[in-house]
C-alpha cells in the first residue's frame, strides 16, 4: 500500500496535473488546500459565534436596554433595539453549536489534522483525497444551513445546544422548535457525515501511510492527538446522529422515542412511553467525548510547540501518549456527569462521579509534564509559544473546577449555573481556542509561505489572556451565588441584584477581548499577502513538515519521501552542534536513540 | 446606517493597525539586522517579564474576586439538614483547588520567566524521569480518592430517601412557565394523576384522578409552605417540557421530566423569619436594597416607577431551559413553624372543592 502510494506520488510530480482555478482553490483534493479551506471557514464561523456571544453579554449586563447594534443585526428580533427573549435563547443555542462544532471541531481539528497528518508522518497526501474534499464541502454545506436558520420566519433553534426534547421536539413549545430546529438537525446530520469522513481518513492515513522509520513511538504528539481524536469521533458521533434521527422521527412522524404524557397549549398530545432521559444519554454519549475531540488536538499542538520553543524534548513522551489514550478511554464512560440530577438512578450518579474524577489523573500528568518541559529550557517566546503557555494556564484553572462539577453531591447546587459556564469556557473553549491560535501562528509559514507579524501576535496574546481571565474568573462567583445560566434577564429576581455589577465587569472584558481579535484577523489576512517571506524551517523544528519546500507542491516532497531515523524531540541533544536534530537525520555513529 | 458606521469603524481599525505596524517596523530596522519575525532575545526578555506580570494578575484577580464577591456564594448559611454536608465538601474542594492552582500557576509562569531564551544557551536534554512522573500520578490519586469517597458518602446520604422518617409528600408540578405544589393531605398519599386527565373547564389543571380516594384530600397551591424541621419528599412532574426545580438555599435541585416522576427529599432547618435574621442575609439584603435605591432614583428621574425594596424569601427557580419565559419561572417558598403551617394549610381549598361542579 505504502509503496504504491509512493510511486504514484512520484508520478504526480513528474508531469504536473493541469490545474484550473476550480480544482486548485475550490474542489481541491490537496490536503494543504483543504486545511486552508477549513481554516478560513472556521474563522468566519468563529467571527459569527463570537459576535453572538457579545450580543448576549450586552443583554445580560444591560438587560432590556435598547441598543442600535441589536436593531441593525437582529432586525425584527429586536424591536426598537431591545433584544427579545426568544432570540436571546436562539443566540445561546447557535453560539454554542457554532463554537463547539463548527469552530473548535471542524475549524481546529479539520485544519490541523489535514495540514499536519500527511506532512508530519511523511505521506504524499491523505489516504483518500476525494473523501477529504467531500468532507470539507459537507462541512461547508452544513455551515451554510446552520447560518441560514437565522432567516426563517420563526427563528433558529433555541433549545440550547443540547436540544433536549420535548422543548426541541414540539414546535408549539417555542418558536425556534419549528423550521429552525429542522434546519439545525439537518445541518448537524450533514456535519456528522463530514466529521466521520474526515476522521476515517485521518485514522487510515496515520495507520497506513507513515514513511519508512516512522514507528508509532516516533510519531509527534500532534499526530497522536489527531489520531486518537479521530477515533473518539468515529466512536461517538454516530450516536449523536442516531439521536438526531430519532428526534426527527418524533418531530415529523409521530413516534414516541423521547416523548410521553405531554399537555401543551391546551391539548394532550398522543405521545406515550418515550423518555427525554434517553435522549440525554444519547446526546451526552457524544457530548462529553466531544469536549475531548475539541481539546485533544489543542493539547497535541501545544505539546509540539512547547517542545520546539523550549528547545527541549517534551517531558515524558510515553506518559503523554498514555494520558491521551487514558483521557480518550475515560471520556467515553463519563457522560452521565451531565445528568446527575436528570432523574436517573442515583446509583448511576455514584458510578459517573467515580469515573469522572479519574480523568483528573491523566490531566494532571499532562499539566505537570508541560511545566517540566519548560524547566531548564531555552524558551523562545514566539506568539505560538505564548498561546501554548496560556493554554496550560487556562487548562489548569478551568480543569480544577471540574473536581467540583464532577462530584455529584456538589453538582446538585451548581448544576446549570454560571459556574458551569465559567468552567467549560476556560477548560475547553479558551484552551482549545489558544491551541487554535498557537497552531495558526506556528504553521502559518507552512501554510502560506510567509510569516505573521510577531509584535501584533504579542499584543493579541496579552490582551486576549487578560480578558479571558477577566471574563471567566469572576463568572465562577456569580455561579456559586446560584445564578442560573440561560436567563434572558435576571431582573425578575431581586435576589441576584448584587450580581449585576459583576456581569457588567464581565461584559466589559468580553467586549475588549473580542475587539482585539481584530488584531489577529488583520495580522492573518495581511500576512497572507504582505508577510515577510518565510524560511524553510523558521522555528528550527524537528518534524518532517519543515523538510518540504516553502512553495507548496503536489505530493509534498519534490523528490523521494524522507526516511525517519529518530523521534521528533531531539532538541538540545548532547553531542550535536545545533540545538535541534530533524527526524530525517540518521543517527551518528555511536549515537543511541533515546529509549523514550 | 449603523451597519455602515460599524463597517467604517472596522476599516479604520484595520488601517490604524497597518500604519502602526509600519511605523514600528521602521523604527526597528535601524536597530537590528534581523527581521524574520522569529522571537529574539529582546522578545524573550520582554515576554518573560510579562509572564511574571501575568502571574501577579492571576493572583490579583483571585484575591479581588474572593474579597469582593467571596461572600456572595452559597457556601455557608444553608437552610437544610444535608446542606452543611455539601458546603463542607465544597470548602474542602475549594481549598484543594486553591492550593494546586496557586502552585502550578506559579511554576508555569515562573519557569517561563526564568528560562526565557538567550542566544547561545543550550537547554537541558531531559526527556524522562519515571520517579517524578510516578509522584505526580500518585499524589492526585490519593487526593482524588479522598474527594471521591467523601463525595460518594455525601451523595448517597442525600439521595437515599429515608422512608422511616415519615416524610411529608408534596408534588412539585412544572409547566411553561409556572410552578404549582400539590400537598398530599392527611393521608400523606398523593392521588394518581396524568396529563390525560387534565380538564381545564373543570379546573382540574394537574390532571388529578378524581375517582382516586387518595386524591380527595389533596391540596393544590401556588406558593410552597413547609414546616421547619420536618422531612419533605418532593415528587416532581412536568406537563410539557423539561424543567428543573432549583432551590439553592436548600442545596436542592432535580429535573422535572414529562412522562416520569422524579424525586428529591430534604429537611428545612431554618424558617424564613429565622433566615432573615441571620447576619449573612441581613448584609446581603441591605446591599441589594442600596443597589435598588440607586436604581430607583435613576428610574424616577426618567419618570418611571421606583423599585420595591427587597425582602428575603426562599425561592424555587426553573433551572433547565424551557422556552421564552424561562427566566421568570419561579415560586416563593415559605418555611414556618408547625403551628403557622397548620394554620396556613387549613385555609387552603381541598382539590375536590376546587373543581368546577357541573
Amino acid at each position: 500500500m505504502s509503496a504504491h502510494v509512493e510511486e504514484h506520488g512520484h508520478d504526480d510530480h513528474g508531469h504536473h496535473h493541469k490545474e484550473t482555478f476550480i480544482t486548485k482553490y475550490i474542489f481541491s483534493q490537496d490536503h494543504k488546500m483543504i486545511a486552508k479551506q477549513y481554516l478560513i471557514t472556521g474563522l468566519i464561523m468563529g467571527i459569527i459565534g463570537v459576535a453572538m456571544s457579545i450580543m448576549m453579554r450586552i443583554q445580560i449586563a444591560w438587560p432590556e436596554e435598547a441598543n442600535p447594534m441589536f436593531e441593525a443585526l437582529l432586525g425584527k428580533w429586536a424591536p426598537d433595539g431591545v433584544m427579545s427573549a426568544d432570540i436571546y435563547l436562539a443566540l445561546v443555542t447557535i453560539h454554542g453549536t457554532i463554537m463547539v462544532f463548527f469552530v473548535l471541531t471542524a475549524g481546529l481539528s479539520g485544519t490541523f489534522s489535514n495540514l499536519l497528518i500527511p506532512l508530519q508522518i511523511g505521506a504524499r497526501d491523505m489516504a483518500s483525497g476525494f473523501l477529504n474534499m467531500v468532507s470539507y464541502w459537507l462541512f461547508f454545506l452544513s455551515s451554510v444551513i446552520m447560518i441560514s436558520s437565522f432567516f426563517v420566519e420563526a427563528g433558529p433553534a433555541a433549545a440550547g445546544w443540547t436540544i433536549y426534547p420535548p422543548l426541541s421536539a414540539l414546535p408549539m413549545a417555542q418558536g425556534g422548535s419549528g423550521l429552525g430546529m429542522t434546519l439545525w438537525l439537518v445541518s448537524m446530520a450533514i456535519f456528522i457525515a463530514s466529521s466521520l469522513l474526515g476522521s476515517l481518513n485521518y485514522v487510515v492515513t496515520v495507520i497506513n501511510l507513515r514513511t519508512k522509520g516512522m514507528s508509532m513511538t516516533r510519531l509527534p504528539l500532534t499526530i497522536w492527538a489527531f489520531f486518537v481524536t479521530a477515533i473518539i469521533g468515529v466512536v461517538s458521533f454516530p450516536v449523536l446522529l442516531s439521536a438526531a434521527l430519532l428526534l426527527i422521527m418524533d418531530r415529523s412522524f409521530g413516534t414516541s422515542f423521547f416523548l410521553s404524557d405531554i399537555f401543551i397549549q391546551g391539548e394532550v398530545l398522543h405521545y406515550q412511553g418515550g423518555s427525554p432521559v434517553l435522549f440525554e444519554h444519547l446526546f451526552w454519549f457524544l457530548g462529553h467525548p466531544e469536549v475531548y475531540i475539541v481539546l485533544l488536538p489543542a493539547l497535541g499542538i501545544t505539546s509540539e510547540i512547547i517542545a520546539t520553543n523550549s528547545r527541549k524534548p517534551i517531558f515524558g513522551y510515553r506518559a503523554m501518549v498514555a494520558s491521551i489514550l487514558a483521557i480518550a478511554f475515560l471520556s467515553t464512560i463519563v457522560w452521565g456527569h451531565h445528568m446527575f440530577i436528570s432523574g436517573m438512578n442515583p446509583f448511576l450518579g455514584s458510578v459517573f462521579t467515580f469515573t469522572t474524577l479519574l480523568i483528573a489523573i491523566p490531566s494532571a500528568v499532562k499539566a505537570f509534564n508541560y511545566i517540566t518541559t519548560l524547566w531548564k529550557g531555552n524558551l523562545q517566546m514566539n506568539p505560538a509559544m505564548l498561546f501554548s503557555i496560556g493554554l496550560v494556564s487556562t487548562f489548569i484553572t478551568g480543569g480544577l473546577t471540574g473536581i467540583i462539577l464532577g462530584d455529584s453531591a456538589l453538582d446538585i447546587n451548581v448544576h446549570d449555573t454560571y459556574f458551569v459556564v465559567a468552567h467549560f469556557h476556560l477548560v475547553m473553549g479558551i484552551s482549545a481556542l489558544y491551541g487554535f491560535f498557537a497552531g495558526v501562528y506556528h504553521w502559518f509559514p507552512k501554510m502560506f509561505g510567509r510569516m505573521m507579524n510577531k509584535n501584533l501576535g504579542y499584543v493579541h496574546f496579552w490582551i486576549t489572556a487578560v480578558c479571558a481571565y477577566g471574563v471567566f474568573f469572576p463568572m465562577h462567583f456569580i455561579g456559586m451565588a446560584g445564578l442560573p445560566r440561560r436567563y434572558y434577564t435576571n431582573t425578575n429576581f431581586p435576589l441576584f441584584d448584587d450580581l449585576a455589577s459583576v456581569n457588567v465587569v464581565i461584559t466589559m472584558f468580553a467586549i475588549i477581548g473580542s475587539i482585539f481579535q481584530v488584531v489577529f484577523l488583520y495580522n492573518f489576512f495581511a500576512s497572507i499577502f504582505y508577510g515577510k517571506k518565510a524560511e524553510q524551517n523558521p522555528w528550527r523544528s524537528n518534524t518532517l513538515e519543515w523538510t518540504t519546500p516553502v512553495e507548496h507542491v503536489h505530493g509534498n516532497w519534490p523528490g523521494a519521501i524522507p526516511q525517519v531515523h529518530r523521534w521528533a524531540y531531539d532538541y538540545s541533544k548532547p553531542g550535536h552542534v545545533e540545538d535541534f536534530v530533524p527526524q530525517n537525520i540518521p543517527l551518528k555513529e555511536g549515537e543511541e536513540e533515546l529509549q523514550h | 446606517m449603523t451597519t455602515l458606521l460599524s463597517i467604517l469603524v472596522l476599516v479604520f481599525i484595520f488601517i490604524a493597525i497597518w500604519q502602526m505596524v509600519k511605523i514600528f517596523d521602521l523604527t526597528q530596522t535601524g536597530k537590528t539586522t534581523e527581521n524574520n519575525q522569529v522571537a529574539n532575545d529582546n522578545d524573550n526578555r520582554i515576554n518573560g517579564y510579562l509572564m511574571i506580570g501575568f502571574l501577579i494578575f492571576i493572583y490579583a484577580i483571585t484575591i479581588i474576586c474572593f474579597v469582593k464577591w467571596g461572600d456572595l456564594p452559597l457556601m455557608s448559611n444553608s437552610a437544610s439538614e444535608h446542606g452543611p454536608g455539601i458546603d463542607n465538601l465544597m470548602i474542602i474542594s475549594m481549598i484543594v483547588i486553591f492550593f494546586v492552582q496557586t502552585i502550578t500557576q506559579f511554576l508555569l509562569h515562573y519557569f517561563a520567566f526564568k528560562y526565557r531564551g538567550e542566544k547561545g544557551r543550550k537547554a537541558l536534554f531531559f526527556a524522562d524521569n519515571n520517579k517524578l512522573e510516578a509522584i505526580w500520578t500518585i499524589i492526585p490519586v490519593i487526593v482524588l480518592a479522598g474527594l471521591i469517597i467523601q463525595g460518594l458518602f455525601t451523595w448517597t446520604s442525600i439521595m437515599n430517601i429515608d422512608e422511616d422518617a415519615d416524610p411529608m409528600v408534596v408534588e412539585l408540578y412544572a409547566q411553561q412557565f409556572n410552578w404549582k405544589a400539590r400537598y398530599s393531605g392527611i393521608d400523606n398519599a398523593l392521588g394518581k394523576a396524568n396529563v390525560r386527565l387534565i380538564d381545564i373547564n373543570r379546573a382540574n389543571e394537574l390532571g388529578v384522578d378524581e375517582a382516586d380516594p387518595n386524591a380527595q384530600d389533596d391540596i393544590i397551591v401556588k406558593e410552597l409552605h413547609l414546616p421547619v424541621g420536618k422531612p419533605v419528599l418532593f415528587k416532581m412532574r412536568s406537563q410539557d417540557v423539561l424543567h428543573s426545580a432549583y432551590m439553592p438555599h436548600f442545596r436542592a435541585q432535580m429535573n422535572c421530566v414529562p412522562g416520569m416522576i422524579t424525586q428529591f427529599s430534604f429537611t428545612p432547618t431554618k424558617t424564613t423569619a429565622e433566615m432573615r435574621e441571620t447576619a449573612e442575609i441581613q448584609d446581603k439584603v441591605a446591599n441589594i436594597n442600596n443597589i435598588r435605591k440607586e436604581k430607583s432614583q435613576e428610574l424616577m428621574a426618567k419618570g418611571e416607577e421606583a423599585l420595591e425594596p427587597y425582602e428575603f424569601d426562599y425561592l424555587l427557580l426553573c433551572n433547565k431551559i424551557c422556552g421564552t419565559s424561562h427566566y421568570n419561572m419561579q415560586m416563593k417558598i415559605v418555611v414556618e413553624t408547625q403551628e403557622e403551617y397548620d394554620a396556613w394549610i387549613k385555609e387552603q381549598k381541598l382539590f375536590v372543592d376546587s373543581l368546577v361542579k357541573n
